[in-house]
């Protein structure tokens, strides 16, 4: 009888102490830029699936493009004693002051999308990203293959001086300088948008009496690309035919235009991130401390084959959201 | 000043080409056959014109059908100028439309319909830049600044934040099309262009329009009401600017709201003044901003034909544009000349 007593006593006191564990269950903050994309709207439910997934609560607040909203979340999540605060900055600057409060309250930060500029980056354990240098080389490596190696490029610059641009560039550039036969002839930016891919690629058409000695169309995004494929159409060309498209992006008007047969490569940015990006949470929180500070997510490449696929995902995202 | 230009002949050297050299087109003209001369050496095939798919091509097409928004947008800045005014919301307005234009396009509406309500909100945002500067006197740089900030958000806001495509064989044609193998906006814009001359220059309303901004209180005194002439050259602005959105979205066949007509103020403004117009207002001339815009986009496409790095896309044209402000600077072609006649005399 002493000794059911005991192991009920001890049963009693395991059940309060999961209790315990249960009601402190791991609780992460995500400061999200807003919901100005389609990309954006299924990073975010991708975040969500993660989370939950995960058996994490995730504490998501919405910018909505503004960065003061942004400082602010941040500053509740560490009110609030959160485990882990998840930022997707909408800017570089202003971080200092509420990171080092983060790193004072011993809250672990993680910095996904695009980077923070701050002096003291001891508060954060690692970016979770993509990489846009990766994404050039990828969209070169496409090429060469498809191309033999042998291959006039035309090339659809993003805003020169923008870090994906620069970055684009010198991944594909760097693969296409591995084969002697391929060799970029005519480079001009369009700004990443679909007018402004139009306006260089009606230039590039004449300029090149129709393309003349092209086989492919390289632009740093896929609305540069949409833009450039119009061109094409209009003066009688047929681009993802005649002439191979690669691009960047994978938005969902390049998978049409990829069933089409009108495109034939795009880069993904892939916004399914939430795994990778709670894996290293987890780690993290788990014991593991050795991230780099930047743990790069791999970009996926697709094309025609697997275009319809992507379009149905597309949809599938927009219903969820 | 205006008319320093009109002097009797005598006053002036008396030589033809002294003669000639005194007309207010001639800089500008010169200015743009420079422009095409450097093409003709430097880009090879800039001036082939042939017709594929039924249609005008060449970069010479391109040069037109590229700069029909910026002369659409152009001709009411130059109107809104000619007051003492001038509108930096232009390329807002081209954004609210297009979203507008999209909007309706998805609620099923005939096209016509579409592109009357479209033309409407254009002119509706010209109304509200007219009511600040003329009813409320406010300055019209901060007045129309405020539609300039605020109006890309609202184009936004319609769009749901997004790049909202459509499919219109009606806008398309508008836009993209051609009507015996010339492209229909170019047709659209030549409209407009006889339109506006017809409405403003073989009535009194663009001297109203001149008068307001040379000397507003004169024109009062004469018995034109200089607010209406304001409002009305605002709303004229917006209507261009509704006209120009329409175009440019039924270009990519979408509205891109954050975009769409960025920096196209700018453009419009420069053809302005590179036509002769005066930011002091007093007067305009519709023929002349044309002939700035063309300036402006034959400068762009022979960059972009040219195969110059990016990077130095804005340095050239801001040297070019200098160029020909200078060209068409009294003083300046006084100093440079002045020197060079001494000099031979």
């Amino acid at each position: 009888m002493h000794s059911s007593k005991w192991v009920g006593a001890w049963a009693t006191g395991a059940a309060m102490m999961f209790a315990a564990s249960a009601a402190s269950a791991t609780t992460v903050g995500f400061a999200q830029t807003g919901h100005e994309s389609d990309w954006r709207t299924a990073f975010s439910a991708s975040m969500q699936a993660a989370a939950k997934e995960a058996g994490i609560e995730m504490k998501f607040s919405d910018a909505d493009q503004k960065p003061e909203n942004q400082v602010k979340a941040v500053h509740d999540f560490i009110a609030q004693k959160v485990d882990a605060i998840v930022i997707a900055p909408i800017v570089e600057t202003g971080w200092d002051q509420v990171i080092k409060e983060a790193g004072e309250a011993k809250i672990p930060v993680f910095i996904v999308d695009r980077d923070v500029k701050v002096a003291d980056r001891s508060p954060i354990v690692a970016r979770v990203a993509a990489d846009f240098h990766l994404e050039g080389k990828l969209a070169g490596a496409w090429l060469a293959q498809a191309s033999k190696g042998n291959c006039n490029v035309v090339e659809l610059q993003g805003t020169v001086g923008s870090s994906p641009a620069i970055l684009r560039k010198k991944g594909f550039e760097e693969v296409i300088s591995l084969f002697p036969g391929m060799k970029i002839v005519k480079s001009q930016s369009g700004d990443f948008t679909t007018t402004g891919g139009k306006e260089v690629m009606e230039s590039f058409i004449k300029a090149t009496d129709g393309l003349k000695g092209i086989c492919a169309v390289w632009a740093h995004n896929d609305n540069m690309q949409l833009g450039a494929i119009q061109a094409m159409k209009e003066a009688g060309l047929k681009p993802g035919k005649d002439i191979l498209m690669v691009s960047v992006d994978g938005v969902p008007d390049i998978f049409k235009a990829m069933v089409a047969g009108e495109a034939n490569a795009s880069v993904e940015l892939r916004s399914g991130i939430g795994k990778e990006i709670f894996d290293v949470i987890k780690g993290y929180l788990g014991g593991k401390h050795d991230y780099p500070a930047w743990v790069v997510i791999a970009s996926d490449l697709h094309t025609q084959a697997d275009a319809q696929h992507m379009i149905d995902w597309w949809a599938s995202q927009k219903k969820g959201g | 000043m205006e008319h320093a230009d009109r002097l009797p002949a005598a006053a002036r050297p008396p030589s033809r080409l002294g003669d000639l050299a005194g007309r207010k087109w001639f800089w500008p003209v010169v200015a743009l056959g420079l422009i095409l001369l450097v093409d003709a050496f430097v880009s090879r095939g800039f001036f082939s014109i042939g017709i594929v798919q039924g249609r005008l091509y060449g970069s010479l097409i391109d040069v037109l059908y590229r700069g029909t928004p910026i002369a659409l947008v152009a001709l009411g800045m130059a109107v809104v100028i000619g007051t003492k005014g001038i509108d930096l919301s232009v390329g807002a307005v081209v954004a609210i439309v297009g979203a507008v234009m999209t909007y309706l396009i998805h609620q099923d509406m005939a096209a016509p319909w579409v592109l009357i309500l479209t033309l409407a909100t254009g002119a509706l945002c010209g109304l509200w830049n007219g009511l600040l500067v003329a009813v409320l006197d406010i300055q019209p740089i901060i007045a129309t600044l405020i539609l300039m900030v605020t109006g890309r958000g609202i184009a936004l806001m319609i769009d749901a934040g997004l790049i909202v495509t459509f499919r219109s064989d009606f806008f398309s044609a508008i836009s993209t099309g051609q009507v015996f193998t010339v492209p229909s906006r170019i047709l659209v814009c030549a409209g407009t262009f006889v339109l506006l001359w017809l409405f403003l220059r073989r009535t009194s309303l663009g001297l109203f329009v001149e008068s307001v901004g040379g000397n507003a209180a004169a024109a009062d005194l004469a018995g034109i009401d200089a607010r209406l002439v304001k409002i009305g050259a605002y709303m004229l602005s917006g209507l261009c600017s509704g006209l120009a959105g329409v175009l440019i979205c039924g270009d990519i066949r979408g509205s891109d709201s954050n975009n769409a007509g960025l920096f196209i103020e700018l453009d419009a403004i420069l053809a302005v003044v590179i036509g002769g117009g005066s930011l002091a207002g007093g007067r305009f001339y519709l023929g002349f901003t044309v002939i700035g815009v063309l300036i402006i986009q034959t400068l762009t496409t022979s960059i972009l034909y040219s195969g110059v790095p990016p990077e130095y896309n804005m340095i050239v044209k801001g040297v070019v544009v200098l160029i020909v402000l200078l060209l068409g600077s009294r003083r300046f072609r006084d100093r440079v000349f002045g020197v060079f006649r001494r000099g031979a005399a």
